[in-house]
């Protein structure tokens, strides 16, 4: 068993949901991201997104697509995030899952990320703009180590609900409103609606991403899914203590706390 | 598999969108045959863009060039001065069927955010353009005519400032409004069914050419010339001759700076296989798969992707592709305004300067159709600025 199903596993039996914080890898550097994701761990993560920084993200607002710029600026690229994943294995057996753009994957070969994930320790792969009809190679994955986690949105009929659960393994990456990633004073109206239409289809956990920030929002997705993500939020408090590490590290680490709290 | 082209095209976007694809498919099967929506479409084409455009026997070119017979097919003289029209046209009359109250579209030179921003006006839907930066700075004549017809034209700040960014901020704003809006991308590029539907209201140009060449000639073409960028212009003169074998097909790509120096916007000459707006295609891009910001002269080309079924076409050698520097466009750009009295746009300018390397080479029994696309006007002030001349 895959370090993410053990963990949704473990958390079933307490009835308690996941808190899934998202940082992009070398945001400010891969140095800092190492010591923010002990940070993560030791302020209440159960497992962490981490974001492969990505010239052209589509699905991502502002706050991502800066963070993506910064990383990149700061020279980070997959080789870089694969020896970040084995250096942090050393210390911390939190399930890891990267996120990123199919470009990204396919120009490195799949087969090769494949591999050296595994190798690595990398959990799962979360593709935000490869669905399961263009990913066949991802599908042959399900008998391997690394969990492959598809996105449902809103807008997918019952059908796609249904391809994407028979695609998907270790959870279903639920995204709330119809829009990109980033903070939103409200959560979508239809939320709840569209995810007991998942719920009938699918005996997966359920992880509700893309414009959750405050406590009041997680704490109410919580109550109907197995995992809240965060990421705009979080990476607000890194760029705001882009000069000062410690100052960085507490302030995410004490939002990191009051989120996990609030959905407890 | 559906929606590609040999291993090229696909639908690589995020699952929001899948719906609207599927509805925007689902729209198109149905109208694409329907005798109301064409009678429509057509009489817009004739009444409104002003088609059939001239096929045009450029004799001064010809015999200035020496060699074989050129054709302009006149796509320049389209209402808005550009072939994009005929897709903003199609589209929008799509988007109407589909119930769609907004309208928002990517440009680069702005030549398409023209097109859209008219089609708007007539159909009386609230539009957007995305519009980087840089391309407003360089077409500021273009922003302002969108302005006039009632648009409004949003600055992209983000990556390049160029028409990549636009099409990435369009993209993000129809994933958040996707279910009253409508996305007229302007060219064949992006997530299935796209490239087919921009393709198919293009090919008028190609279906016009084919019948006019054979009335004026008696006889198919020996070679058809475009420039690409995404590649509209040149797939709807190019596809109606597909099954034409006798026909070469030429694509002319923007080598910028030249090819050596990086900066260019050859994405099939110099590129490499990766996906880039949606769609599995020819792109810049680095080792690592950062797309890699284009560079040419011509705001129209400087795009670092292609349309899958050019891809498609290259990897089956159904047409091949050359690239032009930003200097040899220049040099194209002057010789159709002196030769012909036309000023064309930088972005056709490309290809005419193709033809002086081509025509020669070929004899005086052969014809060589070339898709005039647009008209030059747009880039005058540009022009000028760049030969250093004070206007």
């Amino acid at each position: 068993m895959n370090r993410i199903e053990k963990k949704f596993g473990e958390l079933a039996l307490e009835d308690e949901t996941a808190f899934i914080p998202y940082i992009t890898a070398g945001d400010p550097s891969l140095e800092a991201t190492e010591a923010l994701v002990e940070q993560l761990a030791e302020s209440g993560a159960d497992m962490i997104e981490l974001g492969v920084p990505y010239s052209d993200p589509l699905a991502d607002g502002p706050t991502i697509q800066q963070a993506s710029q910064r990383a990149l600026q700061a020279g980070t690229d997959l080789d870089g995030i694969f020896n970040l994943v084995a250096r942090l294995r050393e210390k911390t057996e939190i399930p890891l899952i990267l996120m990123g753009y199919y470009n990204s994957f396919y120009k490195y070969g799949f087969e090769k990320i494949v591999a050296k994930a595994e190798e690595v320790g990398v959990d799962g792969l979360i593709i935000p703009d490869l669905p399961p009809e263009e990913s066949e190679k991802l599908e042959e994955l399900k008998e391997g180590k690394l969990a492959t986690i598809f996105l449902l949105a809103s807008t997918s009929d019952i059908e796609r609900i249904k391809l994407v659960n028979q695609a998907s393994r270790g959870f279903i990456y639920c995204v709330s409103l119809t829009g990109v990633t980033g903070a939103r004073s409200e959560l979508a109206p239809n939320l709840t609606e569209f995810l007991t239409r998942v719920r009938n289809y699918s005996e997966l956990p359920l992880a509700v991403g893309f414009g959750i920030s405050t406590s009041e929002q997680a704490a109410q997705v919580a109550k109907h899914a197995e995992g809240v993500v965060v990421g705009s939020a979080i990476i607000d408090r890194i760029k705001d203590n882009l000069d000062n590490r410690e100052a960085m590290l507490a302030e995410v680490g004490k939002l990191v706390k009051e989120l996990k709290d609030a959905i407890r | 598999m559906k929606g590609y082209y040999g291993e090229f095209g696909g639908r690589y976007v995020p699952e929001t969108l899948i719906a609207a694809l599927d509805e925007l498919e689902a729209a198109y099967r149905k109208y694409k045959d329907d005798p109301d929506f064409n009678k429509e479409l057509d009489s817009y084409l004739s009444d409104y863009v002003g088609r059939e455009t001239p096929l045009y026997y450029a004799e001064r070119l010809t015999k200035e060039l020496g060699g074989a017979k050129i054709y302009l097919k006149r796509e320049d003289l389209n209402h808005t001065g550009a072939h994009k029209v005929n897709n903003t046209i199609g589209q929008i009359l799509l988007a109407k069927r589909m119930g769609k109250e907004r309208i928002i579209a990517e440009t680069g030179a702005g030549q398409h955010g023209v097109a859209t921003a008219t089609a708007a006006a007539i159909f009386d839907l609230d539009c957007e353009i995305y519009m980087g930066l840089e391309d407003i700075e360089r077409q500021s004549l273009n922003v302002f005519r969108m302005r006039l017809l009632g648009a409004e034209v949003v600055p992209v700040t983000s990556g390049s400032q160029t028409l990549k960014d636009a099409t990435n901020e369009a993209i993000r704003d129809w994933v958040t409004n996707v279910e009253h809006t409508h996305y007229i991308i302007g060219s064949v590029v992006g997530p299935h069914p796209y490239p087919e539907i921009v393709r198919d209201f293009q090919a008028v140009i190609g279906e016009e050419a084919r019948e006019q060449i054979l009335e004026l000639e008696g006889k198919l073409p020996d070679y058809l010339v475009a420039c690409v960028g995404g590649g509209s212009n040149a797939i709807g003169l190019f596809h109606p001759f597909f099954a034409d074998d006798e026909v070469n097909f030429v694509g002319v790509e923007a080598a910028g700076r030249g090819l050596e120096t990086g900066e260019h916007a050859a994405s099939l000459t110099a590129g490499s296989t990766g996906v880039l707006h949606g769609a599995m295609s020819y792109i810049l891009q680095d080792d690592y798969g950062q797309i890699i910001p284009a560079h040419s002269i011509s705001a129209g080309l400087d795009y670092p992707g292609v349309g899958p079924e050019h891809s498609y076409y290259q990897d089956s050698q159904r047409a091949e592709y050359v690239a032009v520097t930003d200097e040899e466009a220049l040099e194209g750009f002057q010789l159709l305004s002196e030769v012909e009295g036309i000023i064309p746009a930088l972005e056709s300018a490309h290809a005419v300067a193709y033809l002086r390397e081509l025509a020669p080479q070929l004899d005086s029994e052969q014809i060589i159709i070339f898709n005039l696309s647009g008209r030059g006007d747009k880039d005058v002030q540009a022009i000028a600025k760049e030969l250093e001349v004070e206007l």
